[in-house]
């Protein structure tokens, strides 16, 4: 007869804090986690611009125009003097801004008309899907260019000029999802108690369909991003002398590329880094709240 | 087939009337009056005449509806109005630059399937290597950067390199000259818009490649053919390529139709006097009737080729034209 020795007493499983969700989560996305520090960096650098900026990024400082990057000017100085680096750091706070807002109510507005196409249907749901067709046969761009051309160029306008093509993306896909929510008997259950149209899409459904709106939401800020940067690079966006990335790179960064490359460089940098940031980060978060796209 | 192309054709009637409702509408929302605003700048005195004879020649004048049913007519048999900034007929104005906005369109869809489909099956097949990765970040980095920016960019590398070499700083061709009268100075002006929208298009083109082609190779065919002991190239190239191949060709298609109309910013680096340009122009001079011609223009643009896409995808996958 053997005798089994040595066994180790059942463990509970570690109880999951918020730092080991994240710290495991880090592991498994190392990708994503870097590019959520580059993006926690970015914020930052946006709330404490007036903190860490060297200069006043709207101070004209003729004695100092077009000087090269070194001690002084870290970043240089463009056609009027002003510091590049603290245009650069206040242009975070310009695109972050708009970014975030456009990109929360694009996903939000999106979220609830796609959950309420999907769980009223038939005719509202027919009708929605229609209007949503028309949305989505221009390009973003001639949307936005098109409500800037009737209310006007302030940065409220611009942001709903990036919203609304943000929109019919976001309940299309949110739709896909809630017709399959719609059709668990929970939902059935809940209709059966006579619970009202608002509770049941507000408590029994939006909630379910929260993995594919975070994943709308965190493409979108890249999109936004970019969108305010090419709408403020045509004119049409915000207005000097606010520092904005896409602003930077209009007029004197081509006009002086040659002699001034600094110019040309640093916010497209800018640009570039926040939206690759935000584009992998939100590819991490949908690999962890979609495990059917995990192995691809 | 003819079925399935007569109700697709049936479908986009409504997606244009929509469109040309909105555009018709949302011009209407100007404070004020499109003749007020286009004549009136920033709030000087405007001669009244001035406004009512601008009134009518906009057929301001008479009752929405009208407006908008003779307008919506007449742009389906080609009379798209006059423009108010030049005086010109739109469709005279458009006709300039469709041809140039067109072949920067198809060159970059070119390079767009050139860099993503090879890309996209390295990336499937090597899934999860540093080739893999490389491949994504690559990728990624065209969603990310600006097309402004690589414009500038490239301008900026075209300019120091040949100043490098030669001595002589060399620039891309200003004036449009079209690919018949002469493809070199054509070419040489216009590859390089191509190539900075192609490389951002074919971002979107090498993920789903990528992604299309994984779904493809774990398929129980595929994995017949692997213990058949067919050659690993063989099945990609005759088994799961063309399978792929499907998504793909509709991601391209959608990319092509928008950059019919979404080359605004790229026309605006390179200075093309392309349909983009025309469409800031005409948005920067308050020229209310030729924005909405173009923006019906692009939806009209974008909804065919979305049929001409619908009908290839049914000839390509049977299934699709019988369900």
């Amino acid at each position: 007869m053997t005798t089994v020795t040595n066994i180790e007493p059942a463990r509970l499983p570690d109880k999951k804090t918020i730092s080991t969700i994240v710290w495991r989560w880090c592991k498994r996305q190392p990708f994503g986690a870097v590019c959520g520090l580059i993006l926690v960096g970015i914020i930052l650098v946006a709330m404490f611009a007036d903190v860490v900026s060297p200069y006043d990024p709207e101070l004209n400082d003729f004695a100092n125009m077009l000087t090269a990057p070194g001690s002084e000017f870290l970043l240089g100085t463009d056609q009027f003097g002003r510091d590049v680096l603290s245009r650069v750091i206040y242009g975070a706070q310009t695109a972050l801004f708009i970014g975030f807002t456009a990109a929360f109510f694009g996903s939000f507005i999106g979220l609830v008309l796609g959950v309420t196409s999907a769980y009223l249907g038939g005719w509202f749901d027919l009708i929605l899907q229609r209007v949503m067709d028309v949305f989505m046969a221009f390009p973003s761009i001639i949307i936005a260019l098109a409500i800037v051309a009737t209310f006007g160029s302030s940065t409220e306008i611009v942001i709903l000029a990036i919203t609304i093509p943000m929109i019919p993306n976001c309940a299309r896909v949110v739709r896909s999802s809630a017709l399959q929510i719609r059709e668990i008997p929970y939902v059935d259950a809940a209709r059966s108690l006579g619970f009202g149209h608002v509770r049941i899409v507000m408590r029994h459904m939006v909630p379910n369909v929260m993995a594919p709106y975070l994943i709308m939401f965190t493409s979108f800020l890249g999109q936004a991003i970019l969108a305010e940067a090419s709408l403020s690079y045509l004119g049409l966006g915000v207005q000097e002398p606010t520092p904005a990335w896409g602003l930077m790179l209009q007029g004197g960064a081509e006009e002086y590329a040659e002699s001034a490359i600094w110019i040309a460089i640093f916010p497209g940098l800018a640009i570039t880094l926040a939206v690759f940031a935000f584009n992998i980060f939100g590819d991490a978060v949908r690999d962890t709240l979609d495990p059917r796209l995990r192995s691809q | 087939m003819h079925k399935y192309l007569i109700k697709r054709i049936f479908m986009m009637l409504p997606t244009l009337l929509g469109a040309g409702i909105f555009i018709f509408f949302l011009l209407r929302m100007i404070p004020g009056d499109v003749c007020l605003v286009r004549l009136g700048g920033q709030g000087g005195f405007v001669d009244p005449a001035a406004i009512l004879a601008c009134q009518q020649q906009l057929g301001l004048d008479q009752p929405l509806l009208v407006q908008f049913v003779t307008w919506f007519v007449s742009f389906f048999t080609l009379d798209f109005g006059v423009s108010m900034w030049t005086a010109q007929p739109i469709i005279q104005e458009v006709g300039l630059r469709f041809e140039l906005s067109l072949q920067i369109a198809i060159m970059a869809t070119l390079i767009s399937i050139a860099i993503a489909i090879p890309l996209g099956i390295i990336s499937a097949v090597k899934q999860n290597t540093w080739v893999d990765y490389l491949v994504r970040t690559f990728s990624i980095a065209g969603i990310a950067m600006p097309s402004f920016w690589l414009g500038i960019l490239l301008i900026l590398g075209i300019l120091l390199t040949t100043q490098w070499w030669s001595g002589i700083p060399w620039l891309p061709p200003i004036t449009y000259v079209p690919i018949w009268e002469d493809p070199a100075r054509n070419l040489l002006q216009l590859i390089w818009p191509a190539l900075a929208t192609g490389y951002r298009y074919s971002a979107v083109a090498t993920r789903m490649t990528r992604s299309a082609m994984l779904e493809v190779l774990r398929e129980d065919y595929v994995r017949t053919a692997r213990a058949k002991g067919v050659m690993e190239k063989l099945i990609v190239n005759r088994h799961a390529l063309k399978n792929a191949m499907l998504p793909v060709i509709t991601v391209i298609g959608i990319e092509f139709a928008f950059l019919m109309g979404g080359l605004v910013v790229t026309e605006q680096v390179f200075n093309l006097n392309g349909l983009g340009k025309l469409f800031v122009d005409s948005v920067t001079n308050y020229d209310y009737a030729m924005t909405q011609s173009l923006v019906l223009l692009v939806a009209v643009i974008f909804v065919i080729t979305n049929i001409v896409i619908d009908v290839a995808y049914a000839w390509l996958d049977p299934r699709i034209r019988y369900s």
